[in-house]
């Protein structure tokens, strides 16, 4: 059950031995080292190209943006899409909508979770198993297929049209129980039963033992939990009505129906949306890799 | 539990076994409250509200298996169903290889190798609102980006794309594999760390060749890894629903008309919601029964 580290530099030993000495020797490995890199940047550019075309365009006037042959570089820069898009849609609200719940909740799945995992994975007891079954059985049930009732019970609460609806959907997700209790499981039991030994309640082992030792586990699923909120679409589609709780997806999508000719604007908008994740992206890029290699491959 | 043994009794007594249970309650119960009202009891109320007819006025009305004769008789429910198998045929394998492909690529020890597992990972999480849009500008049929470059490479009359009802399921397909591979691809490089780098050089000593040691070492290796990525693709691509409601929104007509977004129209549009509920839990039942039989599959080839 070890977690697996998939340290993007592959370090050492993981690789399997496909670099011998046999083929040092040969020119077929400058070769075939030329073959890979060539590959991997055709295949890295037509992967880039949807958002290098996105960024472009946004720096373009809506005329330009469709031209035969393509533009490829803005001439001139127009910056002015990025000016108006603040007056001409109520961005700032959506953003501070989404910031909102996406801080919120993830920082009630990361308490709840780490929390719950605690307990199915360090306290023995009856039941626990059959509970935990439940947990993982429903992640294997599709959102969609029960949408339906949880709205109606959402509605019965009082709570939809309401961000607070958001956070009761989104705050107590399996996954990051699941995610929590993989790591915890790494962590030796000897730690927690020399606490105990010196006196400590099992909340106390929770907080100042195990919770210490679970930060890379705790970056991973603050990443994912806070990406995944900011780029919800059909929970927000579902939930918010009004304009003034939207979120930014919900708010981009109506901004392609109001301006849908202008493309430079909407673009701009699709820039501004994606942004933050690109840069919360940039900097923990190994944990978004080390949590989904957690919880993906059972140990 | 050797450590305790000492100061604690023997064998955990009845009252030290109801501490521990209330113990363990205790952690668990602020998630499972939120998960228990927002995820089990939804679940459950499903089962119930496919038998019955609702329309959101009123009360549930106990129809028992009305809404599943409704079902053989509703051509759009065909559709939907037809439309959803067709993605997933083609979503299901052409992801996995290309997912196979990058991993295998990606996992050659090369200067510059992170960054570009970073590029292909990038799609994933980028929102699905803004990658639907882009991609609809550039599957554009006279002016857009694609059918320039098909032109330019010789292709006289390209597709119209999301405007043509024969074309818009395809570029769904491509869009969904380009934003998909690259998690997949995560996970196969997990699994290919996993393998033994001996298992190679064994392989090399017998003299095998670089795609007999794929076929023999790397895919028997993979074979979790693989399995686990073939049912979490199964589950998303009959699911699938947000890429196709901003792209195409269904159409056009009803081209691209999928499960879920036939529960979504019948329940949130129509307010049908108990017929909607029978839907949902076709969706629910393919899902379920997709995932059992491919662990039957798995674990008689393991035998």
């Amino acid at each position: 059950m070890a977690t697996l580290t998939l340290d993007p530099p592959s370090t050492g030993t993981g690789t399997p031995g496909n670099r011998g000495r046999a083929d040092r020797r040969t020119g077929l490995h400058l070769v075939g080292r030329v073959l890979l890199y060539a590959v991997m940047l055709v295949a890295a550019a037509a992967i880039l190209v949807p958002f290098v075309w996105m960024v472009t365009s946004s720096l373009k006037n809506s005329t330009q943006v469709f031209t035969v042959p393509i533009q490829w570089l803005p001439d001139p820069v127009v910056w002015q899409n990025y000016l108006d898009i603040w007056t001409k849609a109520d961005m700032s609200t959506w953003l501070r909508n989404t910031l909102l719940l996406s801080v919120v909740i993830t920082f009630l799945q990361v308490l709840t979770g780490s929390f719950a995992a605690y307990g199915f994975s360090k306290v023995r007891f009856p039941g626990r198993d059959v509970l935990f079954l439940a947990y993982v059985g429903t992640i294997a049930v599709p959102w969609q297929a029960y949408m339906i009732p949880q709205f109606i019970l959402m509605s019965r609460f009082e709570l939809s049209n309401t961000l607070w609806a958001m956070i009761a959907l989104q705050a107590f997700g399996a996954f990051g129980v699941f995610l929590m209790k993989q790591y915890y499981e790494s962590i030796p039991e000897e730690l927690s039963e020399a606490a105990r030994i010196d006196g400590l309640s099992e909340y106390g082992i929770w907080r100042r033992v195990v919770l210490p030792l679970s930060g890379p586990a705790v970056a991973s699923l603050s990443l994912l939990t806070f990406v995944n909120v900011w780029n919800d679409y059909l929970g927000p589609l579902i939930y918010l009505r009004s304009p003034e709780i939207w979120t930014i997806q919900i708010g981009l999508k109506s901004l392609v129906s109001q301006y849908n000719a202008e493309y430079a604007l909407i673009m701009t908008g699709s820039v501004l949306s994606v942004l933050p994740i690109a840069i919360i992206f940039m900097l923990g890029q190994r944990y978004f890799v080390q949590g989904i290699a957690t919880t993906g491959v059972k140990g | 539990m050797s450590a305790t043994t000492i100061e604690r009794p023997r064998a955990p007594g009845r009252r030290l076994r109801r501490r521990r249970a209330l113990v363990g309650w205790t952690f668990i119960l602020p998630n499972f409250l939120g998960f228990a009202t927002f995820t089990l009891v939804p679940v459950l109320i499903l089962m119930y509200l496919g038998f019955t007819s609702w329309n959101a006025f009123g009360a549930a009305e106990f129809t028992g298996l009305e809404n599943y004769e409704r079902l053989l008789s509703d051509s759009t429910f065909h559709t939907a169903l037809l439309n959803t198998l067709y993605y997933a045929v083609f979503h299901i394998p052409l992801t996995l290889v290309a997912a196979l492909g990058l991993a295998v690529l990606l996992n050659q020890k090369l200067r510059g190798v992170a960054f570009f597992r970073t590029v292909a990972f990038f799609p994933y999480i980028t929102s699905i609102v803004a990658i639907a849009v882009v991609w609809n500008m550039l599957f554009s049929p006279e002016a857009g980006p694609v059918n320039q470059f098909l032109e330019a490479i010789g292709i006289a009359s390209p597709p119209g794309w999301t405007t043509s009802t024969d074309w818009a399921m395809p570029a769904i397909i491509l869009v969904s594999i380009w934003r998909d591979m690259g998690y997949y691809m995560l996970l196969f490089l997990a699994g290919l760390q996993a393998i033994p780098g001996e298992l190679y050089e064994a392989a090399r000593i017998d003299g095998a060749n670089a795609w007999q040691r794929f076929r023999n070492v790397t895919m028997p290796g993979l074979r979790p890894t693989t399995f686990f990525v073939t049912v979490m693709l199964t589950i998303g691509s009959f699911k699938v629903f947000d890429l196709i409601l901003v792209m195409t929104n269904g159409g056009p007509g009803t081209a691209t008309l999928v499960l879920s977004q036939y529960i979504y129209d019948t329940g949130f549009v129509e307010r049908d919601f108990g017929y909607a509920s029978t839907v949902a839990i076709v969706l629910f039942l393919i899902c379920i029964g997709v995932t059992v039989l491919q662990f039957l599959v798995n674990k008689r080839r393991e035998r």
